[in-house]
């Protein structure tokens, strides 16, 4: 018996769910991309003259290598989310880059060239201020680590600390900058706000205080922001409140010397804070004596400060940016000034002289749809004539890096952005020009017969020729080599193919920025930059019209909310071209509560958008007169929901006729106890196939199909172990009527939801059993259907059937979503993103509450696995088989125009498009599909066909004579 | 396996018959006079009702809930019969479709006294008038509690649920409300059931360990298919040589 019943567990999982890539298929139907985040720190790896790597630290804690040629990674360390893996400094000399992570709690050293870590060690505690390294004549041995109280020196070859020395009077004095210039000290910096700098001096070789000093600053209160150390070891700081500068000689600690700007001719642009950048080409030298001031802007000054004098040796009006850079024996200033409205001019000059060098422009076009240059980044190299070329990398405000080089060629641009992905839709691509035109014949209206059939013949016409171009390319493209035929999509022959598995892909950024990305090749399309997006904005994609409405283009909004305010503007836009839409969206005075779409079209087909602001009065968007009278019409069947998860409130309300709203139904949660974590309805684009499922006696199990059902999942605010739980509400959102009410004891969040047809499954941690754990309900109406032909939640009196099960999960996970399919006729599958990278295609079958304990013909009949509690991983579920997701955020799924296939997006630090297929390809022919064979086959039946018959014919006749 | 069935269903019936315990009283208003049944911990809260032709609410008393805290909450219900005014109303609203509506407020189950239990708020739910004038006042209420004893929400249904434009000739039928009344907890959703699975498995491998024959190797089991097997080739391979023989030899 046990074997029979082994026999067929294995059988049913060999039949069902074998499916995995092919070797050959690797890369043909997915892509991923690779991102780092906003940078933070950059430096040129300068150590080869012909080196092509610019290491990269980032805002999203990952530091890695890429090459300047391509704008590839060479490689990539991700370290962990958050404050933990944070990267406060990066530190690079030759062969080594110091890094120092997590508010100083880690030192680490990793080798450029391969990208392997040196070492790590753990700092002492404390919170991070600043790092540096430390030279001794010429050479760079240490790195010095300045903490709240401590000062710290390592060896740079493997990390052990050299001394470690508690800094004087630390509780006064904010300590916040660390200096070395190879004479054998370190200076550590501290401010009193508003009183004194503290200097202190250690000895490089025992840490021994060789000097310690205070110096009267009145009007300080931030090093990092007003100073820096230039020339022979002058602390040098500028000061907005009396128009000055302040030098001070950290060898001899005096006092400040000030130097009004006004004695200098200079004068800072109204509300600017001045800013210093002075450059230090090697940590084991003095720094330059030369440095820019920033007066405005747009304002640069280069300033040289020799015995005490501060002399202007050239001013740059109008600059954005400005860099230093060295090569060999040769330090140069970049700086950037605006040539026209489209483009910026880039120059070097002579970091001594402030002259201007010969043939060094550079022209840096500005995206029109991109931010404004943020940050430059210079890699000089010395030119076979000895002279200095250069190469730059331009940050700009949405996160884009681009790298130049002379006079001006675009190497590479890599959008950051896309690694902060916030919200995706994927919409249809329009049809070709013919299609189109053959499409707009059935929607103009008719005028006439003869028009008509001229119309007809026209349109025919133009698909024949149509055909005859792309037989002629055929036959074109076959004499060229293969090699030379190029399928570069652009957006000017992006068109719908046979089964729409092509489409655009609309991703939304957290910076603000929003990208087209072409779904088969992951190419960018288009992008455009919302350069007014506060910093913490919500944003909710909304596509308002489809392809489908030709020759109206196809439209999105772009909900943007201010979590604070609650304020809130719409962006409408073209999602194939990227476009701003000329329909101006309603400026929104009001807080935003709620928004939703309804299924109600305009007469120019846009899906009508209602809003909800604080006084609970509705506006619509569009909200032309054609749609004001047909809320009115349906102003009574037209009820939303809203949550305040502060207090725990649900309730529920209806549209009145002249769009004000009333209340009709109030759940409480009472906030105290347990708090909404998170409110999942169902997708509205959702088919549900069948209605039921045949139970194995050939009876019939109906689905409870309410589309209007909303799961709301809850946390207990008492976090103790044994007190903990989780909470599943499932509520009706028209009538607030509770269907069902469970508690998960012992448990406690994350909780991760999917909510489809009529299921819902959740994630939970087990804080009993330490580990994680899956459930799912289903709903069922039971036996019979209530009312077959529509769901009414109004009425529909009887409570479904509930049935729920558990199981064990053998890893946590970062995300889940389920399959989609146009039709939903093929089976669903889970998608579960792993923090692993991994994207798990789990089919829904093992979550079914009806899995039975003990088998039975009726079970086995019905092909219900038997219940086993814990939940494996297999290897080839896999779908991204070794193409590492990191960081995984949300997952997004869309039906294709093939009933078996769904595109998956997983998006997070990377980004990765594939399709998956959870009830294999069952209406699509393999792709060695022996055509010739059945041909063959055919036409030898034909011929025998037709030879038995003649054969037939003789001997019947034969016969005949007889 | 069979025998197992009506096992499984005593188990689904126990599982369903303790998720419903709650359920508790059917009371068919007409005892508006009799002595309200405060027991130990039962309390009353009011049950209100609005219905109004501009559907603007307007709340009046239906009732009183005597609500019972403790291991096993429990509810009853006292309420009054619609006066001749409200029955028009209610059919003044059922034709013009507006909506039938109750509240009550928001309670705590568990507290001892009166200031503990009440708390600021109502709980509403609604329901198509006509439905309720169509079923001839027969409304199922459920009240829901949270685990501490909080009630979260409130639902109302009618039997039957829909709206078919019947008239309603006979007032008498709008007189007496006819009200089914429970409370219900969460559910306790089950944790993966390990213990019963290793049973199964233990007694599968117990069973498989009783039964000798499935004990037996390979080579055991079928060693006269082998063996006849292994008779039949060699009495083919046998038989050939002398036939190849015999061709070589013509």
């Amino acid at each position: 018996m046990a074997m029979l019943i082994l026999l067929w567990l294995k059988c049913i999982i060999l039949c069902s769910t074998v499916e995995a890539v092919f070797e050959d298929q690797v890369g043909k139907f997915d892509w991923r991309q690779q991102y780092v985040g906003k940078v933070r720190f950059s430096h040129f790896d300068a150590q080869v003259q012909s080196s092509k790597k610019v290491l990269l630290a980032t805002e999203s804690n990952v530091f890695a290598a890429l090459n300047t040629r391509t704008g590839e990674l060479f490689w990539r360390h991700v370290d962990k989310a958050g404050a933990e893996g944070n990267i406060d400094a990066l530190l690079h000399h030759g062969q080594d880059a110091v890094l120092v992570v997590g508010n100083g709690r880690l030192l680490r050293s990793w080798d450029v060239s391969v990208g392997g870590l040196n070492w790590e060690i753990v700092l002492d505690s404390g919170s991070f201020q600043a790092a540096c390294l430390v030279g001794l004549t010429d050479t760079v041995r240490h790195v010095a680590v300045l903490k709240k109280n401590i000062i710290s020196l390592h060896y740079l070859s493997n990390g052990h600390q050299k001394w470690i020395e508690n800094l004087p009077e630390s509780e006064n004095v904010d300590y916040q900058a660390v200096y070395s210039d190879g004479n054998g000290e370190v200076y550590a910096l501290g401010v009193v706000p508003h009183s004194h700098i503290a200097v202190v001096a250690y000895s490089v070789e025992d840490g021994e205080i060789i000097k310690q000093s205070s110096v009267e600053a009145p009007w300080l209160s931030n090093i990092l922001a007003s100073c820096t150390v230039v020339g022979q070891g002058m602390l040098t700081c500028v000061d907005s409140a009396t128009m000055s500068l302040y030098t001070l000689d950290l060898n001899q600690q005096s006092q400040m010397t000030q130097i009004p700007l006004q004695s200098l001719g200079l004068e800072v642009a109204p509300g600017f804070h001045p800013v210093l950048v002075s450059h230090q080409p090697n940590p084991a030298h003095k720094p330059l004596s030369e440095f820019f001031l920033q007066l405005g802007p747009d304002q640069y000054l280069l300033l040289q400060l020799s015995e005490g004098q501060i002399v202007t040796l050239r001013d740059f009006k109008p600059a954005f940016l400005v860099s230093f850079a060295t090569t060999g024996e040769k330090t140069v200033a970049a700086v950037m000034s605006p040539k026209n409205k489209t483009a910026c001019s880039i120059n070097l000059f002579g970091a001594e002289t402030g002259r201007r060098l010969l043939d060094t422009t550079l022209i840096f076009t500005v995206d029109p749809n991109g931010g404004k240059p943020e940050k430059l980044y210079v890699q000089a190299y010395l030119k076979k004539d000895d002279s200095v070329g250069y190469r730059v990398m331009v940050q700009t405000e949405d996160h884009a890096l681009t790298f130049i080089q002379q006079p001006g060629r675009l190497m590479w641009t890599r959008e950051e952005a896309l690694s902060e992905v916030v919200t995706m839709e994927m919409v249809d691509l329009p049809l070709t020009g013919t299609q189109a035109e053959l499409e707009g014949e059935f929607g103009k209206k008719a005028d006439g017969l003869m028009s008509m059939v001229l119309k007809r013949l026209s349109s025919q016409l133009i698909l024949l020729q149509a055909w005859i171009a792309h037989l002629w390319k055929l036959f074109y493209d076959a004499r060229k080599p293969n090699s030379q035929v190029k399928n570069d999509v652009t957006i000017e022959n992006l068109s719908r193919d046979e089964f729409n598995l092509q489409k655009m892909m609309v991703m939304v950024t957290a910076s603000g920025k929003l990208f087209g990305i072409d779904s088969k090749t992951g190419s960018i399309l288009w992008r455009h930059y919302l350069d007014n997006i506060p910093s913490n904005a919500a944003f909710k994609l909304m596509v308002q019209r489809t392809t489908a409405h030709f020759p109206h283009p196809p439209q999105c909004t772009l909900l943007i909310k201010d979590k604070d305010t609650g304020l809130a503007m719409l962006h409408v836009f073209n999602p194939i071209f990227g476009k701003k839409s000329h329909v101006s969206p309603p400026a929104l005075p009001q807080p935003i509560l709620q928004s939703l779409m309804l299924p109600l079209m305009d007469q120019d087909y846009a899906k009508v958008l209602l809003l909800v602001d604080d006084q609970y009065k509705v506006s619509a968007f569009p909200s032309t007169k054609n749609v004001l009278q047909q809320l009115q019409e349906m102003a009574s069947s037209i009820f939303f929901y809203l949550i305040d998860s502060n207090q725990g409130r649900l309730s529920g309300y209806r549209l009145r006729m002249d769009l004000s709203t009333e209340q009709i139904w109030e759940v409480a949660i009472p906030a105290d106890i347990q708090r909404i974590v998170s409110v999942k309805g169902k997708r509205a684009n959702e088919h549900v196939h069948s209605q039921g499922r045949v139970m194995g006696d050939r009876s019939v199990l109906y689905k409870y199909l309410n589309p209007n059902l909303l799961a709301v999942v809850t946390e207990s605010t008492d976090t103790h172990l044994e007190r903990s739980f989780v909470g599943i509400l499932l509520i009706d959102g028209v009538t607030g009527r509770i269907i069902h009410e469970a508690v998960q004891r012992k448990a406690r969040g994350p909780v991760h939801v999917v909510h489809s047809e009529n299921w819902v499954v959740y994630e939970y941690w087990s804080t009993k059993s330490r580990r994680n754990e899956f459930s799912v309900i289903e709903l069922y109406e039971g036996m019979e259907l209530y009312n077959s032909t529509v769901f009414s939640s109004l009425d529909r009196p009887h409570a479904p059937q509930v049935l729920q099960q558990s199981y064990i999960f053998p890893s946590s996970i970062s995300t889940l979503e389920a399959t989609l399919t146009e039709k939903g006729i093929t089976s669903r599958h889970l998608l579960i993103g792993l923090p692993s990278g991994g994207i798990l295609s789990l089919p829904k079958m093992f979550l079914d509450p009806r899995r039975p304990e003990i088998v039975s013909e009726q079970s086995r009949e019905e092909n219900l696995i038997p219940y086993a509690p814990e939940l494996l991983i297999r290897t080839e579920w896999f779908i991204n088989y070794n193409q590492t997701i990191s960081r995984v955020r949300g997952i997004y799924t869309a039906p294709s125009g093939l009933e078996s296939t769904c595109l998956v997006v997983a998006y997070g630090l990377d980004i990765y498009q594939t399709r998956v297929y959870p009830s294999k390809q069952f209406d699509v022919l393999k792709d060695d599909y022996d055509y010739m064979l059945i041909s063959s086959v055919l036409l030898a039946l034909f011929f025998a066909t037709m030879i038995s018959k003649r054969l037939a014919e003789v001997k019947l006749l034969n016969r005949a004579w007889r | 396996m069979a025998r197992l069935r009506p096992f499984n269903f005593v188990f689904v019936s126990t599982f369903l018959f303790v998720v419903w315990t709650g359920f508790v009283c059917c009371n068919n208003g007409r005892r508006v006079g009799d002595a309200l049944e405060t027991e130990f911990s039962g309390f009353s809260v009011p049950l209100e009702h609005s219905f109004e032709v501009d559907d603007i609410a307007k709340f009046s008393v239906r009732g009183a809930l005597i609500l019972k805290g403790g291991r096993e909450p429990s509810v009853s219900v006292t309420q009054n019969q619609l006066s001749e005014e409200d029955r028009i109303k209610l059919k003044e609203v059922a034709a013009v479709d507006g909506l039938y509506r109750i509240r009550l407020p928001r309670v705590f189950l568990q507290g001892d006294r009166q200031t503990e239990r009440q708390l600021e708020g109502y709980l509403t739910t609604f329901v198509r008038a006509c439905a309720m004038v169509e079923s001839h006042l027969s409304d199922v209420i459920t009240l829901h509690t949270d685990v501490s004893g909080y009630l979260i929400g409130v639902s109302i249904v009618t039997l039957p649920g829909a709206c078919r434009g019947i008239e309603i000739e006979d007032e008498v039928d709008l007189e007496v409300f006819n009200t089914t009344l429970s409370i219900m907890a969460p559910a306790n959703a089950p944790g993966p059931e390990t213990a019963l699975f290793l049973e199964r498995m233990e007694q599968e491998s117990e069973k498989k360990g009783k039964n000798p024959q499935e004990q037996k190797s390979f080579f055991a089991k079928y060693w006269y298919l082998i063996l006849g097997g292994a008779i039949f080739l060699m009495v083919t391979n046998s038989a050939q040589p002398p036939a190849g023989g015999g061709r070589e030899q013509s």
